[in-house]
């Protein structure tokens, strides 16, 4: 074992998937100066030069098409995008051009694009640098959603997207970026579509996007002795592992689903919905969102803290349920 | 040229019928630019059209049958129906398909652009689109990255005047579109676009400059779209000007017609023999099956 860095871990990953293959070239703003703004690109341009490791001006739109454009004709992009809110600049190439070209051409066209989207909240940022936007996406056909929490996760679920023949967004929190967490030596993939079960129990269900798998894990620690909760990681969101959430859901009867994102039609809801679908007769209580408030994040960091589900929120939310 | 003229004509006959549903945007007066292009490309060269995009397709080399096929929404269409007359697509001759977003191809366009200069290959990527593509944000972020990257693109406005149904004289300060390549340091050219052999000879300089690695260029191809926007909106332009555009020494066509001096008798026996391509090509489409339920699931 060894000590490793979620951004490391995506460092490496990509390192290991350029030089695997050729057709694997990293796009984004500021990615070839001294490793971009996040260190998240560190060494590739010296290990594979410029042409694989393309700066480009801040013109989201362009070059999201670029990527497309690209992919349809033999490339294998990873496109970055410093930050997630700046995808909104060029929505019609993602959700117009991306999501669509595959149906839309029948099968003919295949797009291997892993989108590297870093967000996250509770920087003190504000609105225009804070958001969680995996249920947009999740919401236009087309795209594989990932959000990973932990360094083993980031590094194993980015060279799968990398290898995969759909757009895949894979969503980093910058909260999680430079803290070390051992892994192993060498190589591993983590597949697309498998949650994690981050800790067992047999109260109350409690499944996680992104990093408020840390927050779900320190609740479920207070509240040992009281209520046994179990933690899912759900990593993947599309797809989506209902086996690992529906076998959970069979055993504690309780279902708690925790996101940063405003709970009004968000991932959490999606989740509700196809529990209630496919497990109805296994609840024994209203499974339950627990997100962000309803409104674009106010900058002032008591403000900001209220919006977001916080470790206490979610021992209550546990122990309203159990 | 007179293949694409037939064809959008029967489509017309068809659509007026019901046997084609949809938007259908028609490429009738502005047949020389897609010919004169294509006629500077190879079948490895990237085309990325646009919602007007039937007489692309057709100048790339595009199968009549697959066309008509796709129009009816049957399964042996080129999008195998999952597209219809905007999204037609033929990867395996370059056509990387229409789009129904305007500007939206441009940057995939670039992206094909940059993949030929990526893997060393010395094709180059064509993106039509309309004035109205002009004043998307997205063009001139492409122009830019083109220019600055010195990919083999060619950026070709087919400028027929109006972008839906507002005309160039109501949304552009500049008409004069090849100026907009300037700025960036790639050449823009200005050309009779109902001029077939001007537009070759246009596109024929920009593709040897984009083969060589010299980067890319603007094309402005001034034409006239003769239909209306599409088979739902009314025509309302005014008629000195339709009636101008409408002379038989202003059509493409016939202007090509009488400079290679091919006779009536000739152009009818070519007419005839284009006319009962056409007919197979719709018996092809009618007698071909629907499509599965769920064949479009990605």
């Amino acid at each position: 074992m060894r000590k490793l860095t979620y951004i490391d871990a995506i460092v490496e990953a990509m390192h290991e998937e350029m030089a695997r293959d050729e057709s694997v070239y990293v796009i984004g703003e500021d990615v070839d100066i001294k490793g971009g703004v996040w260190k998240g690109t560190v060494g590739l341009l010296e290990k594979f030069g410029a042409k694989r490791v393309r700066g480009t001006p801040i013109s989201e739109a362009a070059f999201t098409g670029l990527a497309t454009g690209s992919a349809m004709t033999g490339l294998r992009p990873i496109l970055e995008i410093m930050y997630m809110p700046f995808c909104y600049v060029a929505m019609d190439q993602f959700l117009n051009q991306m999501a669509k070209l595959p149906a839309m051409s029948g099968g003919q066209i295949k797009l291997p694009i892993t989108i590297r989207a870093q967000a996250g909240a509770g920087t003190r940022e504000a609105a225009q640098h804070s958001q969680s936007q995996e249920a947009i996406f999740l919401h236009i056909p087309g795209f594989k959603v990932v959000m990973p929490a932990t360094v083993y996760d980031a590094k194993g679920l980015l060279k799968s997207a990398i290898r995969d023949d759909s757009p895949v967004l894979f969503i980093e929190d910058r909260n999680l970026y430079y803290e070390p967490e051992e892994v192993p030596e060498g190589e591993w993939l983590v597949p697309l579509g498998q949650a994690d079960v981050a800790r067992t129990g047999k109260d109350v269900s409690v499944v996680t996007l992104g990093f408020p798998r840390r927050k779900a894990l320190a609740a479920a620690k207070q509240l040992e002795g009281t209520v046994d909760v179990e933690v899912i990681d759900a990593r993947s969101l599309e797809p989506l592992d209902m086996d690992t959430i529906g076998a959970s859901v069979m055993k504690t009867g309780r279902l708690l689903v925790v996101h940063e994102a405003p709970v009004r039609c968000g991932a959490g809801a999606e989740i509700v919905r196809r529990v209630v679908a496919e497990y109805f007769d296994y609840l024994d209580a209203e499974p339950r969102v627990l997100g962000g408030a309803n409104l674009p994040l106010p900058f002032s960091p008591v403000l900001e803290d209220a919006c977001l589900p916080q470790v206490n929120d979610i021992v209550n939310a546990v122990r309203q349920m159990a | 040229m007179l293949s694409i003229r037939l064809f959008e004509q029967r489509v017309k006959q068809l659509y007026r019928a019901g046997e084609i549903v949809g938007a259908i945007h028609l490429y009738i007066g502005e047949e020389a630019i897609a010919t004169g292009v294509s006629e500077a490309l190879r079948r490895d060269d990237y085309v990325f059209s646009t919602h007007r995009g039937h007489g692309h397709l057709i100048a790339k080399g595009g199968d009549l049958k697959r066309m008509m096929a796709e129009l009816m929404g049957k399964a042996t269409g080129c999008s195998r129906g999952c597209g219809g007359s905007m999204h037609m697509f033929d990867p395996s001759i370059g056509f990387m398909g229409g789009n129904g977003i305007v500007g939206g191809g441009i940057p995939l366009a670039l992206g094909a652009a940059f993949s030929a200069q990526y893997r060393g290959a010395d094709s180059v990527a064509v993106a039509y689109f309309g004035d109205g593509g002009m004043y998307q944000g997205v063009l001139h972020e492409s122009l830019n990255l083109a220019a600055k990257w010195k990919l083999p693109f060619i950026a070709v406005c087919e400028n027929n005047r109006y972008a839906a149904t507002t005309p160039v004289a109501k949304s552009a300060a500049s008409h004069d579109f090849s100026t907009y390549a300037a700025p960036h340091g790639i050449p823009g050219v200005r050309v009779d676009g109902n001029d077939c052999l001007a537009v070759h000879k246009a596109a024929k300089q920009a593709v040897a400059r984009a083969r060589a690695g010299q980067g890319a260029t603007l094309l402005d191809c001034e034409t006239y779209r003769v239909e209306p926007h599409c088979g739902i909106i009314p025509d309302d332009r005014p008629q000195e000007e339709r009636d101008e555009w409408g002379r038989i020494e202003n059509d493409p066509i016939e202007r090509s017609r009488r400079r290679l001096k091919i006779t009536q008798p000739q152009f009818a026996k070519l007419r005839a023999e284009i006319e009962s391509g056409l007919d197979e090509a719709v018996e092809f489409a009618r007698q071909s099956p629907m499509p599965k339920i769920g064949s479009c699931d990605a």
